[in-house]
């Protein structure tokens, strides 16, 4: 572990009491060996990290002045916006770093289904990951509540009700959720108090998620092992670098949208202070939520589609031992290439699909998004790894980087395919 | 690998458009609002301090006899452009209720420009009573809470049947029959598959009710073919059409101070302005410091490209 080395007396001192500065060598330093072809798209992991940070460190600045009251959360939201200084900017960097962190985190995970990441040795570093998105839902969906609003009333109201379909617990469940008979104080005070607690737990998650991606190392564009050093650029100063350019792009579009579109991705309701007694004309959820919202209409069934509304997740779970190919990348395998496009388009549809009222063509739209997200998962990645051929694997990760990308084994080099 | 990034993208970008989808329904949506030229649209937008001045006016005027403005105080309307003895005589100008004093009694003083705009009723019920049922909303947040902001506003105050232009009550009359026959051909299918089923009841011999044809909808030619409840206005650009808020502007509605003709529509798009500014104030602030926060990132995002560059040289 120790390739630490340093001339500092200060730091010597300390190292031989607490190795605290190899440790963080070794966890993100010059100690850490990463493979040398990563692309851009490996940049997600970090800025999720980072997006975490800055949702805590807003979340917390907001909590000194938000008031978890149905009297004076929408008063206490709207203080924040109007007298507290830069409360303005603190709100919306927390409302849209919400979505951010949403559109981070599900690139993060097509990246890694795209590129077989999940597949031994790191099944475990992946259902860690699913664990995060779990937590990183229920956070979203508290902290929506919050500002008790129309939507966060209602929203709340929708969700927490799914649980009524539980046979025989099922309404108790519920009334316990609420902590009364309907959404109100005591939900939201309990919202509040979970909504500040769970990120910790998403931070110790993914520090778990972390250890496990350290004992194997990142997966790379080719999904094959590095084959010796090589094959290998120290984290530091290479990934460190990347990944801090990654971070300046990510804040320029978060940025961009913070200040010249905060609302955009938002809901008009939700400035409408909670009425339990007006409806909505439309419940709609957050924008990430709408795919899984979808699922759930889908089933005319309220309890078989609660089933496959956590159903799409729990797939996840159990995703490396649906994929029987031994192929990591999809680079390597034209028939899963294309499913996965198709996936994609399949998981955006369904998004559409939750943005408008279950009926007409939306609804025949919704049943086969649904019933082609399951049948991608349990039958054709299963069948996949039998009937597909896969394209030739190099020999090692320096070779492509030096040929071309993704050039057969004995090919003679050509120009750079793009692959 | 690029075009795993290109997938990444397609998907962001996808899925960031999905709120524009949004959930529009097809059968209640109306004519497009107009949209307006708004000096606080754009990056650089700025509120127009005189639109503002004229918008507080036509708020204080007419609005406030029913609608409330309980997040703005008069402090606030400093941003408008007045001086501090401006605002003071402004806040001065109301009564607030204020108390309970050392006796235990609540007591009333004119307005300090850190009170807020008192609401026309004492509480919800007595605005729900004094308006047929429905209490009229705070004004304070209207920009935001409805899809459309400030084109909305203007659009409902001069939405009404003597404001809005013929061939915008055409769309309206041409899509709400469009929209009956479609609902009646809904109908009509759904009536003979119970009329098959009847008939083969019949046939068996079980007893069965006929069921009811649907009547073949009329064109809707005018207002009053919309149907609308006897206590709403016609308002070309409210949800369904029908409004409880009478037409609140009329030419003159206001004496503007500074001379500006009170036309409808100029009343309009200047409370329209004032309530983006009541509903949204800071957002000069937030388009001013995203402009220099931006110009910070390109540039240091620029040098870290160029660091980027330099140590990734020797790997390859």
């Amino acid at each position: 572990m120790s390739g630490f080395q340093t001339n500092s007396r200060v730091i010597k001192w300390i190292e031989h009491r607490m190795p605290v500065f190899s440790f963080l060598d070794h966890a993100v330093g010059s100690g850490y060996p990463a493979p040398k072809n990563l692309s851009y798209m490996w940049n997600f992991g970090s800025l999720a990290g980072m997006t975490l940070v800055i949702m805590i460190v807003t979340g917390i600045l907001l909590a000194m002045q938000y008031t978890a009251h149905v009297d004076y959360a929408f008063d206490s939201v709207e203080r924040i916006m109007r007298d507290v200084n830069f409360g303005w900017l603190l709100r919306y960097i927390h409302m849209n770093g919400a979505s951010f962190f949403f559109i981070v985190v599900y690139i993060h995970i097509f990246r890694g289904l795209y590129y077989g990441s999940y597949k031994a040795p790191r099944e475990l570093l992946w259902m860690l990951g699913v664990v995060i998105l779990l937590l990183m839902m229920a956070t979203a969906f508290m902290g929506y509540v919050l500002p008790w609003g129309q939507m966060s009333f209602w929203g709340a109201k929708v969700i927490t009700n799914l649980f009524s379909a539980i046979p025989v617990f099922g309404e108790g469940i519920v009334t316990w959720l609420w902590g009364g008979f309907t959404v109100d104080n005591p939900t939201l005070n309990r919202f509040y108090a979970l909504h500040y607690l769970m990120p910790f737990i998403i931070v110790a998650v993914v520090i778990l998620h972390i250890w496990a991606l350290h004992q194997f190392g990142s997966n790379n564009p080719l999904g094959i092992d590095a084959k010796g050093p090589q094959d290998k650029i120290p984290f530091h100063p290479y990934y460190t670098i990347k990944d801090t350019f990654g971070l300046g792009v990510f804040l320029i579009a978060f940025a961009a949208v913070i200040f010249y579109a905060p609302n955009y991705m938002g809901h008009p309701d939700n400035y409408i202070p909670a009425d339990p007694l007006a409806t909505p004309a439309h419940i709609v959820p957050e924008w990430y939520f709408l795919p899984f919202y979808a699922i759930l209409r889908s089933i005319p069934d309220k309890l078989l589609g609660v089933i496959a509304m956590f159903g799409s997740i729990a797939v996840l779970f159990v995703l490396p031992w649906l994929d029987s190919s031994p192929v990591k990348s999809g680079r390597f395998r034209p028939l899963f290439r294309l499913f996965f496009v198709l996936l994609i388009v399949d998981v955006v549809a369904l998004g559409f699909v939750g943005a408008n009222p279950p009926e007409g063509i939306w609804l025949v739209i919704g049943r086969v998004a649904t019933f082609w997200y399951f049948l991608h998962f349990l039958v054709i990645l299963p069948l996949l790894g039998v009937f597909e051929r896969p394209r030739p694997l190099p020999t090692s990760i320096g070779e492509p980087v030096l040929r071309g990308g993704g050039a057969p084994v004995g090919a003679t080099a050509k120009p750079m395919e793009k692959a | 690998m690029r075009k795993g990034l290109l997938f990444g993208l397609a998907a962001l970008a996808a899925t960031a458009s999905l709120p524009a989808a949004g959930p529009a329904s097809a059968a209640g949506e109306g004519p497009a609002l107009p949209q307006m030229d708004w000096s606080f649209s754009g990056p650089f937008g700025t509120y127009d301090r005189h639109a503002l001045q004229r918008g507080l006016q036509v708020y204080r005027e007419v609005c406030s006899t029913c609608h409330s403005l309980k997040y703005v105080a008069f402090r606030n309307l400093a941003d408008l452009g007045y001086t501090e003895d401006e605002v003071k005589a402004i806040a001065a100008e109301y009564t607030i209720t204020d108390g309970p004093n050392d006796e235990g009694e609540m007591f009333e003083r004119p307005g300090a420009p850190s009170d807020y705009f008192p609401s026309p009723f004492p509480n919800v019920k007595a605005a729900a009573a004094a308006n047929g049922g429905a209490a009229p909303p705070d004004l304070s947040l209207m920009a935001k809470a409805r899809a459309g902001g400030a084109n909305f506003i203007h659009g409902i105050l001069t939405g009404y049947e003597e404001l809005v232009p013929d061939d915008v009550l055409q769309s309206i009359f041409e899509h709400e029959t469009q929209v009956r026959q479609e609902e009646h051909e809904v109908a009509l299918a759904e009536y003979e598959v119970d009329q098959e089923a009847y008939e083969d009841k019949i046939a068996d011999g079980e007893p069965a009710t006929a069921p009811v044809a649907p009547e073949q909808p009329q064109p809707v030619a005018s207002i009053a073919d919309l149907g609308l409840a006897e206590t709403s206005n016609f308002n070309a650009y409210f949800p369904g059409y029908g409004i409880a808020m009478a037409q609140p502007l009329y030419e003159d509605s206001v004496a503007y101070a500074d001379g500006t003709p009170a036309t409808v529509d100029q009343m309009s798009r200047d409370v329209s302005h004032f309530l983006m500014w009541a509903a949204e104030p800071k957002l000069e602030a937030r388009k001013h410091t995203g402009l220099k926060v931006l110009i910070f990132l390109v540039v240091f995002t620029g040098v870290l490209y160029a660091a980027k560059r330099k140590i990734w040289r020797d790997v390859h």
